[in-house]
């Protein structure tokens, strides 16, 4: 069982492995390049002290110096020392390169998905966790990428380099070191694994904390206002506390990687040390060549130091990087049908024909829903709230699809249409303000970002944002902070219709698209609306009964089902649930 | 880095004792070709000694023995460094969150939250494997830098002089390429942090991108900003990347120098060739271990340009520090002010509950003031409504009360006292608050209703529940008290929040209720009931409710109406229908239908009488209607 679970680790490690191989495909030829500068490097690197003990040699005693031989090599040792030098900073260059195009690569294709992620996927997770893996995980996984990259090429070389030479010197003494160093390896990949685990658990709590820092921060204010201070910090602490054991554990465990390769080194070096010692005493090396192939001894096992360094390094690499295919290999909402067709100039005519949805299957939500709009309908929505008012607009856009049955716009079913095209065909005004980073007028020209200045201006004036607009220390060109910052809900909200107004799309849906707003702007607004409505299927959702009494049909819903429909007037007359609605308006 | 250090304190001892034994594995290993040497002078032996392999044997085993301590003291050196890196980004993590709760107002309104989120998480990171390998690896390169130099002068003066030059240069490179890269890391982690801001803006406006299909151009601007990114992190490595063949060249320098001095000595015979190869094997020596730090130096590098950007945190503490003492100055002018006013109203008799005395207000960085030279009172248990146009500082004038933004000018009194007197943890306890954006947490109902007081009964629960209309929202939900809560609150919907919401501040029974239009979300009927049950709340709890709707406020003791932040009426609904315009306005832009029969009555016989027998009448026979459905 245990061992079932560790090789479907093995295999999820070489399955993501895999997968970052292939990001870094698209670079062959700076990888290609790197690799013949690594073996440039590591060549004249070997070859330096070569050439320096060639020079020792030539010093042999009081006045039987070859000063001309020891200044021909003294020239060698520099024009290789420049070569190794300018080649290990394009290689370097290289590598960088590599690496920090290949985490752009793996962020955008992250962001790609994050688009096209259904909303169920979306609404279920945390955005911290999901904000977390993009930024931080990528950023871990880009150090180990490059350390890798840096360090692995040069190693393995360096290594083979040794290899060759020590064989070529004395096979016995070089078998001694052969037979050894595997050790080191075995040590290197039995922490490794160990690691790999711990490592994803430290990943995992950070995500926890992550979200949990989201979450408070992000609301800080409603912390405050609870005095929950304390509590929150508690909290915290308790979080805080677990990633300090596993983060403990993690780096522990995976920084003893160095010392225990470097025991095995030293043995090695005992080894050559004493068997040579032997060899020597029989006349098999010259004391000058021992010396020589201890000093590569070293270099030969230096490298394996770095390596398993690296390999745990790469270790943490690969668990982050597993982390984002996760989001990655997430998968989409079904795309856009080849022949799907473009909703262009849409008349307005929405059709529900049998339809079933719910979020969860356990749960009924909305069932037989069936409904007939004409084109420049105006349709009112109402009821308790929790009723399935938010869920039918869900289904309308598209951002989620019904579980049976289908809707028709114009004729057609909206799953043969285009995902951009419906949604365009609707202008969407909701009661969650949400507004980006940025200038006012970026933000109104969301929807139409080649618009002028003219138009947009116009489009704030018919929502009645002008004048605040105005008023700002910078008019259209304040930049607001992520959530609006300092401006109101009811000012948030009137840009949110302006950018309505600027496109004008041929059907609306307003979800209490003016709670937030003062009835004296509403008044004002509600002749905007209407002009925009005139000839437009019209979908509103309003607490206010005042913002209802002119639409064609009015649908109260409860319980995900409408229980009654008709005009203001028969509504009234009906005497039901609406009228009691209505009249409880004006209590008190 | 320097004011982080003090997280570090805690761990002295680790942090001395993880380089300590680094330096004695270092030393350790330094014996090593000592040993070595012994092997092949006595051990193997010149023609003329001979060989003595019984100390090839002893030296063998000192080698195996040096190598068994060598990985003991190394052992320990990790552990104490892991735990003192790990320990000390625990404290600092700690530290920062704390402090951030501890901010104002007004500085988390300065302070944008992405930013705060990658402090507290990816720079704390880097700061703690900064701290970790410094612990472990940075103070060995310097003394092992060292050590070869002193040793190199005891084998010779002339050859240890070229370590004199050479070891400043080597100095040079390092320090000048940390200090170019310092601040372009920093330029890295800001471009780090706008990745941060559209990713989030993405996930929170999901759907409004979506309704404008803006997909693709998002995707555009995403990869603007990775761009961006790569480009600076591919500058910043670059110029990294210089500091490898900079300490190669001057080493390998150094060595040709070695080798020429060597090569002129060794003709005089002041010099063997032996002690040539040596004093070249402590150069290379040198090389190793820079080699080493060089790797080092972009963790180090980096660590303190993040180091930086979470003390940044920590500063804000100093301006609001700042804002603080000027506030007491203004505090001396305010409290003389106030005494003044004190002795008005006493002379009216009694002290109010709460009192506004020509409070002016505006946010930090704006231009105008948003609330102006605002004056009225509200005495214990009154229902306060608060209505007016949109911007025109409803919410502002509520978030005064409970201290979330200091006045500039004018005084606030609760009970006579200053509000500035009263501890910001007394003042909070005592009243509830529900924010105009209905935000639930994570957990349970249970654990968001214990927001408002912790130690809530499961009766105070229900009741406050029950009072906030939200008794079938909690038991539709499996589980009741102890349904889950996602975050935010994402899986209910706005209504169903926003009754939680004033469910979690009426557990507390607050002394004074604020309802920041926090019923915008709920359907006329449900609001009704909420107020009326707000209105039967026992104790004596002073409401304010903050709302566009007239009929909201309609029944309110006191109507606050403001007009962009100046105080355009207080009254009752029927005073002010009839002396405030502005009221007026925004009454008959809500009951058209009652402005035609206002104008009929001022045409007709009029008198306030009529009206308000109208309106009685209305009322009573709105109140059957809905008695019918609440069985009230």
């Amino acid at each position: 069982m245990a061992d079932k679970s560790k090789t479907d680790k093995k295999q999820g490690q070489m399955e993501t492995l895999g997968k970052v191989l292939n990001y870094i495909r698209k670079y062959w030829f700076l990888v290609g390049l790197s690799l013949i500068l690594a073996a440039v490097t590591v060549a004249l690197t070997l070859y330096v002290p070569i050439l320096t003990g060639d020079a020792v040699d030539l010093l042999l005693g009081k006045g039987s110096v070859d000063f001309d031989g020891v200044f021909r090599i003294m020239i060698k040792i520099g024009i290789a020392v420049l070569i190794t030098a300018l080649a290990q900073w394009v290689m370097n260059t290289c590598n960088n390169h590599i690496t920090y195009h290949v985490v752009k690569d793996i962020r955008e294709d992250a962001f790609h998905r994050l688009e096209e992620l259904p909303l169920k996927y979306l609404d279920a997770h945390a955005y911290g966790d999901i904000v977390s893996r993009v930024v931080a995980d990528v950023d871990t996984f880009a150090d180990g990428l490059l350390m890798g990259f840096t360090q692995l090429f040069t190693g393995v070389l360096t290594i083979f380099g040794t290899l060759i030479f020590m064989l070529v010197t004395n096979v016995p003494i070089a078998l001694v070191v052969v037979c050894i160093t595997p050790v080191s390896f075995l040590v290197a990949k039995f922490i490794a694994t160990r690691t790999f685990s711990m490592f994803k658990l430290q990943s995992e709590t950070r995500g926890e904390q992550t979200a949990l820092i989201e979450e408070m921060i992000g609301n800080q204010k409603i912390v405050k206002t609870f005095s929950r201070e304390e509590a929150v910090k508690e909290q915290f602490r308790e979080i805080n506390g677990r990633l300090e054991k596993c983060s403990l554990k993690a780096i522990f465990f995976s920084s003893l990687t160095n010392p225990c390769t470097r025991f095995v080194n030293s043995l090695v070096y005992a080894g050559v040390g004493i068997f040579g010692a032997f060899v020597a005493i029989r006349g098999g090396i010259s004391v000058g060549r021992l010396s020589c192939f201890l000093s590569y001894a070293n270099q030969y096992t230096k490298p394996f130091n770095e390596i398993s360094g690296v390999v745990t390094e790469l270790q943490n690499a690969l668990a982050c990087a597993a982390r984002i295919f996760e989001l990655i290999d997430e998968q989409p909402q079904t795309p856009d049908g080849e022949d799907a067709k473009e909703l262009t100039a849409a008349r307005g005519n929405v059709k529900l024909e049998n339809v079933y949805f719910s979020y969860v299957p356990e749960q009924k939500l909305i069932e037989n829903f069936n409904l007939e709009v004409k084109p420049g309908q105006r349709v009112a929505i109402v009821g308790p709230t929790g009723c399935g008012k938010t869920t039918l607009i869900n289904l309308l856009m598209r951002f989620y699809d019904v579980n049976s049955g289908r809707i028709l716009v114009d004729g057609t079913d909206i799953r043969e249409l285009t995902r951009g095209s419906l949604r365009t065909s609707y202008g969407m005004v909701l009661q969650e303000t949400w507004l980006r980073a940025g200038t006012i007028r970026d933000n109104i020209r969301m929807g139409k970002p080649e618009a002028a200045d003219e138009e947009v201006t116009a489009a704030a004036k018919s929502a009645h944002a002008h004048s605040f607009i105005k008023r700002l220390p910078k008019g259209y060109d304040t930049v607001i902070t992520e959530d609006g910052g300092s401006l109101s809900q009811g000012q948030k909200q009137l840009l949110c219709i302006a950018r309505v107004m600027l496109c004008l799309p041929p059907m609306l849906i307003l979800d209490e698209a003016t709670s937030s707003i003062d009835t004296r702007t509403e008044l004002k607004i509600q002749n905007a609306f209407a002009a925009m409505m005139e000839g437009r299927t019209s979908f509103i959702v309003a607490h206010r009964l005042s913002t209802i009494q002119e639409a064609d049909i009015i649908l109260v819903m409860k319980d995900g089902n409408i229980i009654e429909q008709g005009s203001h007037e028969s509504l009234l007359a009906k005497g039901g649930f609406y009228a009691n609605l209505y009249y409880s308006q004006f209590a008190g | 880095m320097g004011r982080l250090m003090k997280y570090l304190k805690d761990y002295k001892k680790e942090s001395v004792l993880a380089p300590l034994f680094k330096l004695l594995e270092a030393f350790f290993e330094l014996l090593v070709p000592l040993v070595m040497a012994s092997i092949i002078d006595r051990g193997i032996g010149s023609p003329e000694t001979g060989s003595d392999m019984g100390h090839i044997g002893r030296m063998g085993a000192c080698l195996l023995i040096l190598a068994v301590v060598g990985l003991l003291s190394s052992v320990t050196a990790q552990f104490f460094a892991a735990r003192a890196a790990v320990g000390f980004s625990t404290k600092l993590r700690q530290a920062l969150f704390d402090h951030i709760q501890s901010l104002s107002f007004t500085n988390i309104d300065r302070v944008g939250t992405s930013t705060m989120i990658t402090r507290m998480t990816s720079d704390i990171n880097q700061v703690q494997s900064g701290v970790n390998m410094v612990l472990r690896l940075f103070l060995r390169s310097p003394v092992i830098v060292f050590g070869a130099m002193i040793m190199a002068f005891t084998i010779d003066v002339k050859s240890a002089f070229i370590f004199v030059v050479a070891i400043p240069l080597l100095t040079i490179v390092v320090i000048g390429v940390m200090a170019w890269t310092m601040p372009l890391y920093k330029k890295v982690q800001a471009g780090l942090d706008k990745v941060l801001g559209i990713t989030r803006e993405n996930l929170t406006g999901v759907r409004v991108i979506r309704a404008f299909h803006r997909e693709a151009a998002e995707e555009r601007e995403f990869r603007q900003h990775t761009e961006a990114l790569a480009r600076s992190q591919i500058f910043v490595g670059k110029i990294s990347a210089i500091m490898n063949p900079f300490t190669y060249i001057i080493v390998n320098g150094a060595i040709i120098a070695l080798i020429y001095t060597g090569a002129l000595q060794v003709n005089v015979g002041s010099l063997t060739q032996g002690e040539v190869i040596a004093i070249i094997n402590y150069m290379s020596q040198i090389l190793v271990e820079l080699v080493k730090l060089a790797n080092l130096i972009v963790t180090i590098t980096k660590a303190l340009a993040c180091a930086d950007r979470v003390a940044g945190v920590f500063e804000i503490q100093n301006g609001e520090e700042a804002a603080l003492l000027a506030g007491e100055d203004g505090r001396e002018i305010q409290t003389a002010q106030s005494r003044q006013g004190g002795r008005e109203q006493g002379v009216r008799g009694g002290i109010p509950f709460l009192a506004f005395d020509h409070v002016s207000f505006g946010y930090a960085g704006a231009g105008a003031d948003t609330l102006h030279d605002l004056s009225f009172t509200v005495n214990k248990g009154e229902t306060v409504g608060v209505i007016g146009g949109t911007g025109s500082g409803k919410s502002s004038l509520v978030n005064l009360i409970p201290g979330f933004y200091p006045v500039l000018k004018g005084v606030i009194r609760m009970e006579g006292k200053d509000l500035k007197t009263i501890p910001e943890e007394e003042l909070r306890g005592r009243v509830g608050v529900v924010p105009q954006k209905a935000v639930l947490f994570k957990g349970t109902v249970r654990s968001n209703l214990q927001w408002g007081k912790p130690d809530a009964t499961e009766e105070e629960m229900w009741q406050a529940i029950e009072t906030a209309q939200a008794k079938d929202v909690v038991e539709g939900k499996e589980g009741r008290l102890e349904a889950k809560i996602a975050q935010g609150g994402k899986n209910l919907s706005g209504g169903q929040r926003q009754r939680l919401t004033i469910a979690r501040a009426l557990v507390r029974k607050p002394e004074i209720l604020i309802l920041d239009d926090s019923a915008s979300a709920l359907d006329y009927a449900t609001d009704a009931k909420l107020r009326t049950a707000l209105k039967n709340l026992e104790g004596n709890t002073t409401t304010f409710i903050v709302s566009q709707r007239a009929s909201t406020v309609r029944h309110a003791d006191k109507i606050l109406v403001l007009d962009d932040g100046e105080l355009a009426g207080v009254g009752t609904h029927d005073e002010l229908l009839a002396g405030c315009a502005v009221y007026r306005e925004i009454y008959f832009s809500q009951y058209p239908e009652e402005r035609l029969k206002a104008a009929r009555e001022q045409e007709g016989l009029q008198g306030p009488g009529t009206e308000e027998d109208k309106e009685r009448q209305e009322e009573a026979e709105n109140n059957g209607k809905e008695g019918a459905e609440n069985g009230r």
